[in-house]
């Protein structure tokens, strides 16, 4: 494909009309702007110049949202990579997430790159702006059939999965969960420099790619954040990201900590040949406060991705 | 002003924010929104006082900002509500530190009452966490949960019927427990993977377990040790064990009244130990296999002495134990030790006014249909020094002053 989907998105930035540039100065400021479009990342439903859209390979379950990502580099600067593969964004710098279903925007989910470290702010739309919900908020909504109480994370919920030794940090995007053609893109657009060591994730439901390793892109994007060492679920021993090595911390014949009522009466995190008997897949089924993985950020069962960790612990050997 | 008293006057206003405010909340309608709110608005230095009343609760709050305080007018009168939660893992979750959390209770939370993870320096004083239906598998896990953090106060604290354990602290160092009640829950007060903690004054009565010193495998922080438990009343542990199977309380005999498990350097001394039908005191080894190379499994370096023991064992809640004590003549010592590693490997002494007994158990592994239980005597050995005193920066003890 010679004109690939990236490519048309610089297209679209560089013939961006003549709105009011992005607002560097609110990015780099103590502010907490009331709307979205104090920021100027847009020009209506178009991302203003220097923002750029781009996509995951394999995405965070969020209620069948559909997510419209985003990043921002200000002019002249460019991001690069850390010695795991992700990017690392200069100061000035924003990532900006859409949730909508079919044309219904829900909310748009800010991270600020400040001098003094990242900002998470959750924008809930009202009408053809979004306006800064800190504490979050439930919308009631019915998805796929189901009347569900959809929630806006509050800013300390957006730090509980964004956080890196109690520091907030943007999850990703990592190099190995993002398209070839829109890395390619970035680089030849000037936004990103340097080069990333890692080993591409499949998508999840790329039923091509091997059983395993999409399982682990899936309990990476959907668990890595809080279950890795320096993640909110440190003290659970429990370490899902995508270059865990040790089968224990992966959670196969490992027993709970303090999963209290979680554990589901189950002795294992993962009970290799039994996803009936896995907590993993217990609390995955489970839309129920203080039951529920992850804990925030999701009001439904995810049932493809139950499926798709339940075959894989299916497939493995049985003790 | 010479230089000494121009630095005091430096470090005071340095210590005493010039601004320090109170930002005041009342139950009513929006309270999820109006106190979550004023949990992220709060800086350094401010208080969140919660009025007097009930507050109906939607969502999980959070706290993360440091050297706030969050009080109330009483655990009896200010009350966070949670049993309408929708989501989130905790009642209250805190995530900052120099935290003071004093005089309100938390009822009905889904999952813990309330937790703080890498909060340093966090007080926990006269709260009170329920769940009011009772002791119930579907209660939440812990009642007051500190976790991953360094220095930790608990005191005057009530916690009801928690399904895993009322306070229950992991994977911190240096904690006091004093002054506090657990009743009705699976474990009473449970200290586990854990450094340095003082656990003294309680009362733990009417658990499945009264007080846990545990450490457990496959964790960042390992190798608990030097605990001390005092002056505690831990008495009629008699409610049947109710913890999700699983999870290692669910292992812990219903009528335990203080068990020690593969940790070192614990000493539990001048307590009152009455009517606990399976043991006053259970010394074990943790008994699961794992294949952490790091983590050892036996109990080491324990000292039982000077406590005051009441009736024990009648109806010991383990498996094999009905048979055991009929073997005994009816019942079990009041202190027993398992015998796995033997007494070289673990150094437990007890030096007290009652029967002690050795399960005699060869390994952590070996079932206890195979035990050959024995008196033994266990008041000699290698001295072992007694763990210093917890000693917690003074703020925290002045927070509650």
């Amino acid at each position: 494909m010679r004109f690939g989907a990236a490519a048309i998105a610089w297209c679209a930035l560089v013939s961006a009309s003549a709105t009011a540039p992005v607002a560097n100065d609110v990015i780099l400021s103590e502010a907490m702007p009331q709307r979205l479009s104090d920021f100027h990342f847009f020009d209506g439903d178009r991302p203003n110049a220097g923002v750029v859209a781009y996509h995951l390979t394999t995405p965070l379950f969020s209620d069948y949202a559909e997510k419209d990502r985003y990043i921002f580099i200000p002019k002249g600067q460019k991001a690069g990579f850390d010695g795991d593969g992700k990017i690392v964004f200069p100061v000035g710098a924003a990532i900006i997430k859409t949730f909508r279903y079919g044309v219904t925007k829900i909310e748009t989910r800010v991270l600020l790159h400040r001098a003094n470290g990242w900002v998470a702010l959750p924008y809930v739309w009202a009408g053809d702006d979004a306006v800064l919900k800190r504490a979050g908020t439930r919308i009631d909504m019915t998805v796929h059939g189901q009347a569900i109480s959809y929630a806006v994370p509050n800013v300390n919920q957006c730090k509980e999965c964004h956080a890196s030794d109690g520091a907030i940090m943007p999850i990703g995007p990592k190099a190995a969960n993002i398209e070839a053609v829109q890395m390619t893109g970035l680089r030849k657009a000037g936004m990103i420099a340097g080069l990333a060591k890692f080993v591409p994730m499949p998508r999840w439901d790329d039923g091509a790619a091997p059983l395993a390793t999409r399982a682990r892109a899936y309990l990476d994007v959907n668990c890595g954040h809080c279950h890795n060492p320096k993640g909110a679920a440190s003290n659970s021993g429990l370490f899902l990201g995508w270059t865990m090595t040790d089968r224990t911390a992966l959670g196969i014949g490992k027993r709970p900590v303090a999963a209290g009522r979680g554990s589901g009466g189950y002795d294992f995190a993962i009970d290799p040949g039994h996803p009936e008997r896995s907590i993993l897949i217990h609390r995955m089924q489970s839309t129920e406060p203080g039951i529920a993985m992850p804990e925030v950020g999701r009001a439904m069962v995810h049932d493809e991705g139950v499926a798709l960790v339940s075959a894989w612990i299916k497939a493995m050997p049985t003790r | 002003m010479n230089k000494p008293c121009l630095s005091l006057a430096a470090a005071m206003l340095l210590a005493s924010p010039a601004f320090a405010r109170t930002i005041t909340v009342a139950p009513g309608a929006d309270a999820q929104s109006r106190l979550q709110e004023a949990l992220i608005d709060a800086q350094p230095g401010d208080t969140v006082q919660l009025a007097a009343g009930r507050f109906t609760l939607t969502d999980g709050l959070s706290l993360d900002v440091n050297r706030v305080t969050v009080r109330g007018t009483g655990p009896a009168t200010t009350i966070l509500d949670f049993k309408g939660q929708k989501g989130a893992g905790e009642g209250l979750l805190v995530t900052s530190d120099d935290v003071v959390l004093r005089d309100f209770a938390v009822e009905d939370a889904k999952g813990d009452a309330i937790k703080s993870k890498g909060a340093d320096r966090i007080v926990y004083y006269n709260l009170r966490a329920e769940w009011t239906g009772g002791p119930k598998a579907t209660n939440g896990a812990y009642g007051i949960y500190p976790v991953s953090s360094a220095d930790v106060l608990i005191d005057g604290v009530v916690v009801k019927g928690a399904s895993d354990a009322g306070i229950y602290v992991g994977q911190s160092k240096r904690i006091i427990v004093r002054n506090s009640t657990a009743m009705l829950n699976v474990a009473g007060i449970e200290i586990e993977n854990s450094y340095e903690a003082d656990i003294y004054g309680n009362v733990a009565s009417h658990n499945a377990g009264g007080i846990l010193v545990f450490d457990l495998p496959n964790l960042p922080q390992m190798g608990g040790h030097s605990v001390r438990i005092y002056r505690n009343t831990v008495d009629a542990n008699d409610t049947a064990n109710f913890a999700p199977k699983g999870n290692i309380v669910a292992s812990v005999p219903t009528g335990t009244g203080v068990m020690v498990m593969a940790n070192r350097d614990v000493h539990v001394f001048g307590n009152t130990l009455t009517n606990n039908a399976t043991a006053n005191v259970m010394i074990v080894a943790y008994r699961q296999p794992f294949k952490d190379t790091t983590y050892n499994p036996l109990p080491r370096n324990v000292v039982v002495r000077d406590n005051k023991h009441g009736r024990a064992g009648w109806e010991p809640g383990f498996p094999g134990g009905a048979q055991l004590a009929a073997a005994l003549g009816g019942s079990l010592p009041p202190v027993f030790w398992d015998g796995a590693g033997g007494r070289g490997a673990t150094n437990v002494q007890v030096r007290e006014a009652v029967p002690v007994m050795t399960l005699g158990l060869a390994e952590p592994s070996t079932p206890v249909s195979d035990a050959k239980p024995a008196p033994v005597d266990l008041s000699g050995g290698p001295a072992i020094v007694e763990p210093k005193p917890v000693v917690l920066p003074a703020s925290m003890e002045d927070a509650i002053k």
